[in-house]
């Protein structure tokens, strides 16, 4: 990210308490334009309050955020140039689709004219042609969702929020938005915030990715940053499958009893006398299961003691014999693989 | 359980008792305003006549204030329970605050408690502070009741409202007044409508409360009640009955009507 991005929106030192939770504890990031920005983490994790308190339907107890540079604080949410696409998408049910979407126009006092075209150029961009004149009742879970998009980005806004916004779709339709509403937020170049629970979604949509745990932020980065080289212990087991090897068989690996962890995939498994290459670590271990996934086999190996899942792909098509089982084996990773937990 | 298909002889021969013993009266209150007899109610009616009606309409002038102040009190009645019961449906379903719970219970209490009770508490009420009983005491006391059919109602629409139409509304660029006007009535008009006719019903047939609360005032159940103490011209009494049966059924079938099909989750999202 380079330094002269211009800043969409900024958390200086916030917090929102509520009784004894800190739902967001001293939070200190900044969103650029025209990103796509995920906060991703388990349910409570603060994430969800994050977005209202943008969108004005909750003030920090403490600290400032800035929308564009501008302090919000006490900005009410209709004065603020943000849109929400809401988790349960709150269609209006008594009006219809292009009522729907028209709504922000209206009370902006666009005329009329305007205000259908843009309607239309909104439907139209989430592929709703021609769906206006029904009503929200009317349409499946998929369509709605789009309604509700098209509703926050007609009116244009400085940062579009969306919480969980494909968590009551099918996994097939997901997948297919996942891609749409990527390849719309390039189209539009509106800054995306993106709440989510759910990893891959974050980690195939996301620019940047902030990991939320008990209302802090555990770790921001990249996809890959965040994948490969998770800071903490939760970051590496909230974010894919991780190894996360701490205590004396850190002790015994490395010489230091710091946690490491290390992903599946990145481990290979050799036959028992096999010389450890200079860049590895190689230990013991015994197989203790395995199971065939189609395009892999998930092994799980104890080590010591603790079991440590390895994936492989299938690459040959014979399989793996039930001997294998029990069987001892070297369980080796490149050094570099593995990464340093705090 | 029978077969599942038809229903047992025995619970529809009772089920049309029921429907009998509830609605038969009502034809007998027809049938006698067209009795000749004046003095009692007897059956079989000894001669037909269409005469009271022209004496309810030529020769009773009491009848006429009775009806205008049962309408008058029933329409500012429905008018204030429209306003709080609303009101505080919505406070009771928007926020959690403390003792939320118990003025829910409260709100509904007039209804729960007999009139008599109702009747009884307000009359002393209003002694204690030295009001004296008017047209508006019978207002006030009506509106005790009324208020809870409009609450219940509202609250039910509301609730059954995804909650967060006036979170989108407002992150839509709508401040409270628009989101009033174009997002909450919209959605709560029928629930309205419904808990207001209802309200406008049960104030315009009230006795009890009404003769706790009355001062020289004469409402139209009161006079009814009056003239089946004097045995003269009682088929008068069923002439208006027959009409307090028409205006208390329209509105309440007009508002089973437009409610009718608010079955389904208004606003559901998925």
């Amino acid at each position: 990210m380079s330094e002269t991005r211009s800043i969409a929106v900024k958390f200086e030192n916030v917090s929102r308490v509520f009784g004894a939770t800190r739902a967001a504890d001293n939070l200190a990031f900044e969103v650029y334009d025209g990103e796509f920005f995920s906060m991703l983490g388990p349910s409570g994790s603060g994430k969800t309050t994050c977005l209202r308190l943008i969108a004005g339907f909750e003030q920090p107890d403490i600290g400032h955020i800035l929308v564009h540079g501008k302090n919000v604080e006490g900005v009410p949410p209709y004065e603020r140039d943000v849109n929400t696409v809401f988790q349960d998408y709150a269609l209006f049910p008594h009006m219809t689709v292009a009522g729907n979407v028209e709504y922000g126009l209206m009370i902006r006092k666009v005329p009329q004219q305007e205000r259908r075209r843009r309607a239309g150029e909104a439907l139209e961009m989430v592929k709703l042609s021609g769906m206006g004149e029904r009503k929200p009742s009317q349409l499946s879970g998929g369509q709605r969702q789009r309604v509700a998009l098209a509703r926050a980005l007609v009116n244009r806004p400085a940062v579009l929020l969306l919480d969980e916004p494909l968590g009551a779709l099918d996994l097939k339709l997901r997948e297919a938005m996942q891609v749409e509403l990527k390849s719309l937020q390039r189209q539009v170049g509106i800054t995306f915030i993106y709440v989510t629970h759910d990893q891959t979604e974050a980690l195939s949509m996301s620019d940047r990715i902030a990991v939320f745990n008990h209302g802090r932020i555990e770790q921001i980065g990249t996809p890959a940053e965040i994948y490969e080289h998770p800071a903490t212990a939760f970051v590496a087991g909230f974010v894919g499958v991780s190894n996360v090897v701490s205590g004396a068989l850190a002790q015994r690996l490395t010489s230091s009893s710091q946690a490491f962890s290390i992903r599946p995939e990145k481990i290979s498994l050799f036959d028992l006398g096999t010389p450890v290459p200079a860049d590895m670590l190689g230990i013991e271990g015994q197989i203790e299961s395995a199971t065939y996934l189609g395009a892999n086999t998930r092994f799980v190996v104890t080590v010591e003691g603790k079991q440590i899942a390895v994936i492989k792909q299938n690459a040959s098509n014979v399989g793996t014999p039930d001997t294998i089982l029990g069987k001892s084996v070297l369980v080796a990773w490149n050094l570099t693989s593995m990464q340093k937990l705090s | 359980m029978s077969s599942g298909k038809s229903t047992p002889w025995a619970l529809r021969l009772a089920t049309f008792a029921g429907m009998l013993f509830l609605h038969l009266p009502l034809l007998f209150i027809l049938l006698y305003a067209f009795s000749a007899e004046d003095k009692s109610f007897v059956f079989p009616i000894p001669e037909f006549t269409a005469k009271w009606f022209s004496v309810a309409w030529n020769d009773r002038p009491d009848i006429w204030p009775a009806l205008a102040l049962s309408v008058k009190v029933a329409l500012i009645a429905t008018l204030i329970a429209l306003v709080l019961g609303s009101l505080a449906a919505a406070a009771v379903w928007r926020s959690k605050f403390f003792g939320r719970d118990s003025i829910s219970l409260l709100l509904i209490l007039p209804i729960a408690l007999p009139g008599i009770i109702t009747g009884i508490a307000l009359r002393s009420a209003f002694n204690l502070a030295e009001i004296s009983f008017s047209f508006w005491t019978i207002v006030v006391g009506h509106a005790t009741f009324c208020v809870v059919v409009v609450y219940n109602n509202v609250l039910a629409r509301f609730r059954r409202t995804a909650g967060n139409l006036i979170e989108a509304s407002m992150d839509l660029g709508a401040n409270g007044l628009q989101t009033l006007r174009h997002i909450v009535l919209p959605n709560i008009a029928t629930a309205l409508l419904a808990g207001g006719m209802l309200a406008f019903a049960l104030s315009f047939d009230e006795v009890v409360v009404t003769t706790f609360t009355a001062g020289q005032q004469e409402t139209l159940p009161i006079w009814m009640l009056g003239e089946l103490m004097r045995p003269r011209q009682r088929p008068v009494t069923n002439v208006v009955a027959v009409f307090v049966i028409a205006i208390t059924f329209i509105p309440i079938m007009l508002a089973f009507w437009l409610t009718r099909d608010t079955q389904d989750v208004a606003g559901s999202g998925k």
